[in-house]
C-alpha cells in the first residue's frame, strides 16, 4: 500500500519535474558553470570576494527590506479587499475584480509615467494641493524615492492576494465563525480566533508569492526607484550587461536562488503544519448582499482604496491616450488639451513602411495565443503536481521535491535567457530561436502561480470523501475526475488567470526571443516608447490601453467560464 | 492521464526541435537561402529595403532581435562558434572591445568602407564595420526658455551656474547608453582629473538622474509635462519632434546644444559571426549596408544618421538636423580600459 502510494506520487510528479529538469535546471546550470569557469582566479574566489566586501550585503539587506515592507503593505490593502470579494455581492463587483487584475500585466515604463502623471512635481495631485494649502512647491516628492518603489509593488501585487486568499475564502464554511459568535465570541475574536488560522494557508501563499516577486524586482527598481536603489535582481542585470563580469553575475543568482529556496522550504514547514482540511461550500452560499449601513460603509471605503491604488493610474492613462496636448498650429503656447483619436489611428498606419511594422490586431493576437498556450500548458503540469502535493502529504518525495518548484521565480530572466543560448544549441533541442520559447518561458513563471493556487484547494477537500469514491468502486482517474476537479474548479480558473496575465505582460524574457515580425503588446509597446515624438508617445498610451481592455476583457471571460459551481457541492 | 502528458511532452519537444531546424535543412537549388542577422531590438527597417537584398540575391533575411544591445551582443559571445546568426548589427563603440576582445567576428575588407571616412573605423582588422552615428547632445525645451525669458545654456560649463538649478535630467551612465556617452563627453571636456569636480558642482545644482532615456525625456522632460527643461538626449530628437508631432508643425519645438564638444558620438557596428555558414552572404548583407540603398533607409527608421557621406537625408534633417563640429575625443581603448572605473567613480560622487 505505501510503495504504491509513492510509486503514484512519482508518476505524478515525473512530468512536472522532467519539464522543469529540461526547461529550467538544464539550462540554468548551464550558464552558471560557464560563468564561474570564466573566472580568472578559480571557482571560488568570486564567491570570497562577494562574501568579504560589504557589496553584496548592502544589496542583499536592501532587497529583503523593501521586500517585506512591500509585502506588509499589499497584504495590508489586500485582505480587506479580498473579504470584501469573499463575502459580499454588490454592483460592479465583477468589473472591479477584473480591473484589479489589470495592473499584473502593465509595463513598468507606462506604469511609472501614469504614476508621474498623478504624482510627480507637475501631477494632479500635487497641483490639487498646492492650489489647496497655497504652497509655492509641491509638497509630495515621488520620483527616484522607495515610496515609489513601494507604492508600485502593492499596485502589482495587490491582486495575488485578492485572488488567492479571495478565492479560498469564498469557499470557506461560515457556520464555523458564525458558531464562535454564538458562543460568546464577538466579530474580532471570531476573525481572529477561527478565520485567520483557517485562512493561514491561503495567507502564506499569496504572501510568499507576494515577496518573491518583490524580492526578484527589477523594472520597478529601475524605473521608479531611481539609480539610488538595487536589488540583487537590479545588480545581476548589470554585472552581466554593463559589466560582463559572469562570475560576480552568477554569484549574486546563487545567492537569490539560495533565499528563494530557504524561503519556500520555511513556508512548506509552516503550512504543512496549519492546513487541515475543511468542507468547502459553493461561493453563492457565503456571498450576501450589502445590508446594513456597517457593512455599506466599510465596502465604500475598501472599494475606494482599491480603486485609488489600482484603477486611478490605468484610468489617468487611459484619459491621456485620448487626450491631445500639443497646440494647434496659429495659437501659440497655451496647451487646449482635447479629446482625440488620432494616437489609435496612428497605431495602424505604417507610416515608416517598416518590415517589422505590426498592426494592433495582430499584436493582440499573438498576446492571445501565447497566452493560450501558457495557460495549457502549465495547467497540464500544475495539475499533476498538485495533485502529488496533496495526496501523499508526507510523502519524502514531496518534502524533497516541493521547495525546487518555486525557484523559477529566483531565477533572473537575463541569466536564464542566456542560459537557454548555452543549453540548446546542438539538436535535438536547437531551441534557441524557437518562437516556442516564449510559452515555455512563461510557463516557468507562471507554474509556481498555478500550484500556489491548486494546492490550498486540494489540500481542503476531506480524504475521507475520496476513500468512499474509492470503497465504492472508483478508480483513481475517476476519483480526480468527480471528486477532486469539481470541487477545485474555482481554483483551476484563478491558476489559469495567473497563467493568462502571466504571459499577456511577460517581456524580460519575451524580449529575448521575441520575432520582431510577430510581437506581443508589451513588446510593441516597448518598441514604439524608445522613440522621440509625440505621436509615438501618444501610441505607447494608445497600445497600453488596449492592453488593459485586452486583459480586462480576458479576466471577464474567464469568469464566464464558470461551471455553474452549485450543483457540484 | 501520464501517458497523456508524456506523449504531449515528446510531441511538443519533437516538433519544436523540427520547427527550430527548419532553416538549417539543405535547400534546392532553386529555393532561397536564409541570412541570419542578430540585432539589438530597436533595428528598423523598410520592408521595400530589405526586398531588394532579398531580390537581388534570392535570399530571405531573417532578423533575429535579441534584446537591447548589451544584451544581444551578451548572446553573440555565448553563442561563439556555434553562432544563432550570420551577421550581428548594433555594436556601439562602447562595446566594441568587448566584442573584439571575445573574437566572434570575421575580418571582412569590405569594399565599400574606400568611401567610409576614417574617423568611423576604429577597429583596423576590419572586424567591426561601421554602419551608423549617432550624437549624444543636451536638448533643451525652447518653449519654456522662451516663457521665462531666460537664455538657454550654451556648453556643459553653463549648466552649473545658479540661473539653470535644478533644470537638468541626465541618465544613469551604468544603465544607459546615452548616460555613459554624457559621462564620457564630460570625461572628454574636462579631463580625467576634473570631471568629477565638474559632476560635484552639477549635484550642487540639483541635477537629477534617472535610469532610462524612456524616462528622462517621455516623464521629467518639461516638453512632455515634467519639470527639467534640459535633458541628455540624441542630436537627432528636434529634428524627430517635427517629424512625429501630433499635428504638423513648421519648427522643431526642443533644440540641441553642441558648442565646445559637449556631445558625445555613437558608432554603431556590424560584423561576420564567426562560424557562419553562409560567408559570401553576409558579406553581401555587409556590402549592401554600407550601400547607399540601406543607408538612406536608416535615418527615418532608427533615429541615428549614415556613416556613408554619398547618403542622402531627407531634407527635414537637412533643415532641423545640428551636426556638431567637434565631439568628445575619447579614444575607444581608453573607453574599453577605463569605462567601469570611470562609471564607480561617478556612482561614488553622484549617487551616494
Amino acid at each position: 500500500m505505501k510503495s504504491s502510494a509513492n510509486l503514484r506520487t512519482l508518476a505524478l510528479w515525473s512530468v512536472p519535474v522532467l519539464f522543469l529538469g529540461i526547461f529550467f535546471f538544464y539550462p540554468l546550470s548551464s550558464i552558471l558553470r560557464y560563468s564561474l569557469g570564466r573566472s580568472q582566479t578559480g571557482i571560488l574566489q568570486p564567491f570570497l570576494e562577494a562574501v568579504t566586501s560589504t557589496y553584496l550585503l548592502k544589496i542583499l539587506w536592501f532587497t529583503v527590506w523593501q521586500a517585506t515592507l512591500s509585502t506588509i503593505f499589499t497584504l495590508l490593502i489586500g485582505l480587506p479587499g479580498a473579504f470584501l470579494f469573499a463575502r459580499y455581492q454588490f454592483p460592479g463587483k465583477a468589473l472591479l475584480q477584473a480591473l484589479s487584475s489589470v495592473p499584473f500585466v502593465m509595463p513598468t515604463l507606462v506604469v511609472a509615467a501614469s504614476f508621474v502623471a498623478l504624482l510627480g512635481p507637475r501631477g494632479w495631485i500635487n497641483l490639487i494641493l498646492m492650489d489647496l494649502l497655497n504652497l509655492t512647491a509641491p509638497p509630495i516628492a515621488f520620483t527616484n524615492t522607495i515610496g515609489a518603489i513601494l507604492l508600485a509593488h502593492v499596485f502589482y501585487n495587490t491582486t495575488i492576494v485578492l485572488r488567492l486568499v479571495g478565492d479560498f475564502w469564498s469557499r470557506m464554511d461560515p457556520r464555523l465563525s458564525q458558531a464562535a459568535q454564538t458562543l460568546g465570541a464577538n466579530r474580532w475574536q471570531a476573525l481572529w480566533f477561527v478565520t485567520l488560522p483557517l485562512l493561514m494557508p491561503a495567507i502564506l501563499s499569496a504572501a510568499l508569492l507576494v515577496f518573491i516577486f518583490d524580492f526578484t524586482s527589477f523594472g520597478v527598481i529601475l524605473v521608479l526607484g531611481g539609480p539610488r536603489f538595487a536589488t540583487l535582481e537590479v545588480e545581476i542585470y548589470y554585472q552581466t550587461v554593463s559589466l560582463f563580469n559572469l562570475p560576480m553575475a552568477a554569484v549574486l543568482s546563487f545567492v537569490q536562488l539560495g533565499c528563494t529556496l530557504v524561503l519556500t522550504i520555511i513556508y512548506s514547514r509552516l503550512v504543512t503544519r496549519l492546513s487541515r482540511p475543511l468542507s468547502l461550500r459553493p461561493r453563492s452560499y457565503n456571498q450576501q448582499k450589502l445590508r446594513t449601513w456597517r457593512e455599506r460603509v466599510y465596502a465604500l471605503i475598501i472599494v475606494a482604496c482599491l480603486v485609488g491604488l489600482l484603477v486611478t493610474p490605468l484610468l489617468a492613462l487611459a484619459v491621456r491616450s485620448f487626450t491631445r496636448l500639443e497646440p494647434d498650429r496659429g495659437s501659440l503656447q497655451t496647451n487646449h488639451p482635447g479629446f482625440t483619436l488620432d494616437f489609435y489611428k496612428e497605431l495602424s498606419i505604417n507610416r515608416r513602411e517598416s518590415i517589422f511594422f505590426a498592426p494592433p490586431s495582430t499584436a493582440i493576437a499573438v498576446s492571445l495565443g501565447y497566452a493560450l498556450a501558457t495557460v495549457i500548458l502549465s495547467l497540464l503540469l500544475g495539475l499533476p503536481a498538485a495533485l502529488a502535493q496533496t495526496h501523499s502529504n508526507n510523502s519524502p518525495i514531496n518534502r524533497l521535491l516541493e521547495p525546487f518548484l518555486m525557484l523559477p521565480l529566483g531565477a533572473s530572466a537575463v541569466t536564464l535567457g542566456l542560459g537557454f543560448i548555452l543549453a540548446f544549441n546542438a539538436p535535438p533541442l536547437d531551441l534557441r530561436t524557437s518562437p516556442l520559447l516564449i510559452p515555455l518561458a512563461h510557463t516557468l513563471v507562471a507554474f509556481p502561480f498555478v500550484l500556489r493556487s491548486l494546492t490550498p484547494a486540494l489540500r481542503s477537500i476531506k480524504p475521507r470523501l475520496r476513500q468512499a469514491a474509492l470503497v465504492l468502486g472508483a478508480n483513481p482517474l475517476q476519483v480526480f475526475l468527480n471528486i477532486d476537479l469539481p470541487m477545485v474548479a474555482r481554483a483551476v480558473l484563478v491558476a489559469a488567470t495567473f497563467a493568462f496575465t502571466i504571459s499577456l505582460g511577460e517581456f524580460g524574457a519575451t524580449a529575448l526571443i521575441a520575432r520582431p515580425d510577430f510581437p506581443t503588446i508589451p513588446i510593441a509597446i516597448y518598441r514604439l516608447i524608445g522613440q522621440p515624438g509625440a505621436i509615438n508617445y501618444g501610441q505607447v498610451l494608445a497600445l497600453s490601453t488596449i492592453l488593459m481592455v485586452v486583459c480586462a476583457s480576458g479576466m471577464l471571460a474567464i469568469e464566464r467560464l464558470r461551471i455553474a459551481e452549485i450543483g457540484e457541492f | 492521464m501520464k501517458i497523456k502528458f508524456l506523449s504531449f511532452l515528446v510531441v511538443f519537444l519533437i516538433t519544436s526541435a523540427c520547427g527550430a531546424n527548419l532553416p538549417s535543412i539543405t535547400p534546392t537549388p532553386s529555393a532561397p537561402r536564409t541570412l541570419t542577422v542578430m540585432t539589438h531590438d530597436s533595428f528598423a527597417a523598410s520592408e521595400s529595403v530589405i526586398q531588394a537584398f532579398e531580390n537581388q540575391n534570392n535570399v530571405k533575411v531573417q532578423i533575429l532581435t535579441s534584446g537591447d544591445a548589451g544584451t544581444a551582443l551578451n548572446k553573440a559571445i555565448l553563442s561563439k562558434g556555434n553562432p544563432l546568426a550570420d551577421v550581428f548589427y548594433g555594436l556601439d563603440n562602447t562595446f566594441l572591445s568587448r566584442a573584439l576582445d571575445e573574437d566572434i567576428f570575421e575580418p571582412y575588407n569590405a569594399p565599400g568602407l574606400a568611401s567610409i571616412p576614417d574617423r568611423f573605423k576604429l577597429d583596423p582588422q576590419n572586424r567591426a564595420i561601421p554602419i551608423d552615428y549617432g550624437d549624444v547632445c543636451l536638448n533643451y525645451d525652447k518653449t519654456y526658455f522662451s516663457t521665462h525669458n531666460l537664455p538657454p545654456p550654451q556648453n556643459l560649463s553653463d549648466l552649473t551656474k545658479p540661473e539653470y538649478r535644478s533644470m537638468l535630467v541626465v541618465e544613469n551612465p551604468a544603465t544607459s547608453s546615452p548616460g555613459l556617452a554624457f559621462l564620457l563627453a564630460t570625461i572628454g571636456r574636462f579631463g580625467e582629473d576634473n570631471y568629477l569636480d565638474y559632476w560635484k558642482k552639477l549635484v550642487e545644482n540639483d541635477v537629477l538622474v534617472v535610469n532610462d532615456w524612456e524616462q528622462a525625456y517621455n516623464t521629467e522632460f518639461s516638453h512632455f509635462g515634467g519639470t527639467r527643461p534640459i535633458v541628455v538626449s540624441y542630436g537627432s530628437s528636434p529634428p524627430f519632434e517635427v517629424i512625429f508631432a501630433e499635428k504638423p508643425i513648421t519648427e522643431p519645438t526642443t533644440a540641441v546644444i553642441t558648442n565646445d564638444s559637449s556631445c558625445f558620438r555613437q558608432i554603431e557596428f556590424a560584423g561576420i559571426l564567426k562560424g557562419t555558414k553562409n560567408r559570401d552572404l553576409a558579406e553581401k548583407w555587409l556590402d549592401f549596408m554600407l550601400s547607399t540603398t540601406f543607408q538612406e533607409d536608416i535615418p527615418l527608421q532608427m533615429f541615428v544618421f549614415p556613416v556613408n557621406p554619398a547618403a542622402k537625408l531627407d531634407e527635414r534633417f537637412t533643415k532641423f538636423l545640428v551636426i556638431p563640429d567637434e565631439t568628445a575625443n575619447i579614444p575607444p581603448q581608453e573607453i574599453a580600459s577605463k569605462r567601469d572605473a570611470w562609471i564607480k567613480a561617478w556612482t561614488e560622487t553622484v549617487l551616494r
